[in-house]
């Protein structure tokens, strides 16, 4: 059901863990739907993404889906972050079967969630950035627990 | 690999398979023709319906062979439906029903019929009382599942079936998971049609049964020639019938240790898991359970994550989370019996067999351990409530 790379980035997920006061924070996902995702990035003075660390719960492909997207916006200006879509997020992951499309939706949710808080933090606008539908780090799910 | 996965479906027993053999290369005649090569067919199907009715109580005459459990579901309801839908329209049910008895009751509610699906309790027992004030004047049907093929509960059957009795109304149940596993007596139990499979209990595939008590008088749902009694067309399928008879042969002579020494086996497991695990909870009632089924949520994490990790380290289970489904909803049963989404998102659902062992389970117990907390390492949800704790 899923390709090489997706059980490969299962079974040994990159950059698993938080950042401590990272510069941005986004969760997106329901935990009703059976998805969160949390993501931590590490943005420099210069507006580079040194370090990227994820949180998830979910299926096999939502955690694989994390992994590639932190990969994927190391290193990477903020605009440069922001182009890493869905799409690219599959691409590297040699495709997903299609109940799982959802899944890289929101590892794309979840880097723009992270760099709108990055933007709020900073008092700064990010071009080409809207609010992201599906985020909830301020949302009453929290409460639940 | 260790197999735990029992209620999806079994490994055909040797002597199973043994005795079906003869019946795709020499014994292969069509039990309807009159040669002698038909006529051992024939035998062989009578001494098969012999056997699977002699596993709960019926009178052989009373089973009718079919491709499957949801065949023998959707004869028994739609035709129960079409019969007697002069002496009314209201069908009783539960919420916790598998696919086949539930899609099939939403189907003939489009056409017209009206449905009271039942709630169960937080252990997934249905309550007698409820049903008997479910009950109508116009109440045609009640059918309630044997045992639970995702939670294993074992529902009041005798209790229910007397109520149906003494209203006068017809009793069918969804026995596919119970068959061939506990004891069954359709008088006793007040029974009126009951629908098995017997992949479930060792035998092959693509072969199941409907019993139906005589003086019930559905129609025939697969019209054509005049096999089984003019009931159920088709050629008979005669290896998967004397499969059936022979899996029901052997579940007879074993029961009896199976049971035990399942039972003995899952509440080891539950035990381990319930002691070495925290923040689980077993689903479904602890005793009245089928004796390989052991179901666990796990809060904060998601079921198909644990079956990958599981399925890596030869473990082979199941889930009741969305993704395993299709659907975002994760199943129904585990919602009907009050778990929030997010916890039905984590089940796993292992179902042993008499071939399992105590080392298996050691296994089972110590891997689990570790895939647990290494998806709670990884999960969000985790990380908040442990924040809030130490807060």
């Amino acid at each position: 059901m899923y390709s090489e790379k997706v059980m490969d980035h299962f079974q040994n997920p990159r950059n698993v863990g938080e950042i401590e006061n990272a510069s941005g924070v986004g969760t997106v996902g329901n935990a009703k739907c059976g998805d969160i995702m949390r993501i931590f990035l590490d943005i420099d003075d210069e507006g580079i993404v040194r370090d990227a660390k994820f949180k998830t719960f979910g299926c096999g492909a939502a955690v694989a889906t994390s992994s590639m997207a932190t990969e994927l916006v190391k290193g990477k200006t903020i605009q440069e972050a922001l182009q890493v879509t869905n799409k690219a997020v599959m691409e590297a992951l040699d495709g997903l079967p299609p109940v799982k499309v959802h899944c890289s939706l929101l590892a794309e949710e979840a880097i723009h969630a992270a760099l709108w808080d990055y933007a709020e933090k900073h008092g700064i606008v990010i071009e080409g950035l809207e609010k992201p539908k599906n985020d909830i780090s301020e949302g009453e799910e929290e409460e639940e627990y | 690999m260790i197999y735990l996965d029992n209620a999806a479906t079994t490994a055909a027993a040797p002597e199973v398979v043994e005795a079906m053999l003869p019946y795709f290369t020499e014994n292969y005649g069509n039990p309807s023709t009159i040669y002698s090569l038909g006529s051992e067919a024939k035998k062989a199907v009578n001494e098969a319906r012999r056997s699977v009715a002699g596993l709960i109580g019926a009178r052989q005459e009373e089973i009718y062979f079919t491709a499957g459990g949801s065949e023998a579901d959707n004869w028994a309801i739609k035709a129960c439906a079409e019969a007697y839908a002069d002496k009314g329209k209201h069908i009783i049910t539960t919420k916790i029903e598998h696919h086949a008895v539930l899609h099939t009751c939403q189907y003939l509610e489009k056409k017209g019929f009206e449905l009271t699906y039942l709630d169960v309790d937080a252990d997934g027992l249905v309550d007698p009382e409820a049903l008997r004030q479910a009950i109508r004047p116009d109440t045609i049907l009640i059918s309630v599942m044997f045992a639970n093929n995702e939670i294993g509960v074992i529902e009041p059957i005798e209790q229910i079936g007397a109520i149906a009795k003494e209203h006068g109304i017809l009793f069918h149940t969804d026995a596919v998971q119970a068959f061939g596993q506990i004891p069954i007596n359709v008088d006793e139990m007040h029974i009126d049609m009951l629908s098995a499979s017997a992949h479930k209990l060792n035998g092959p595939k693509g072969i199941g049964m409907l019993y139906i008590r005589t003086g019930v008088k559905i129609k025939s749902f697969i019209h054509g020639g005049a096999q089984e009694r003019s009931r159920r067309a088709g050629t008979e399928n005669v290896p998967g019938i004397v499969g059936f008879g022979a899996a029901a042969d052997r579940a007879a002579r074993i029961m009896e240790e199976k049971i035990q020494k399942e039972t003995e086996l899952r509440d080891y497991l539950i035990g381990r898991i319930e002691k070495e695990i925290p923040y689980s909870r077993l689903n479904g009632h602890r005793t009245k359970r089928l004796p390989g089924n052991v179901n666990f949520s796990f809060e904060f994490i998601e079921g198909e994550s644990m079956l990958i990790m599981l399925d890596m380290k030869g473990i082979c289970a199941s889930s009741g989370s969305a993704c395993t489904s299709g659907s975002l909803d994760p199943s129904h049963v585990l919602l009907a019996i009050g778990l929030k989404h997010e916890t039905a998102h984590g089940s796993l659902r292992m179902t042993l067999s008499e071939q399992n062992t105590k080392e298996e389970m050691d296994t089972v117990a110590e891997e689990l351990k570790k895939i647990v907390q290494k998806l709670r390492d990884m999960s969000p949800l985790y990380e908040d409530f442990v924040r809030k704790q130490q807060a």
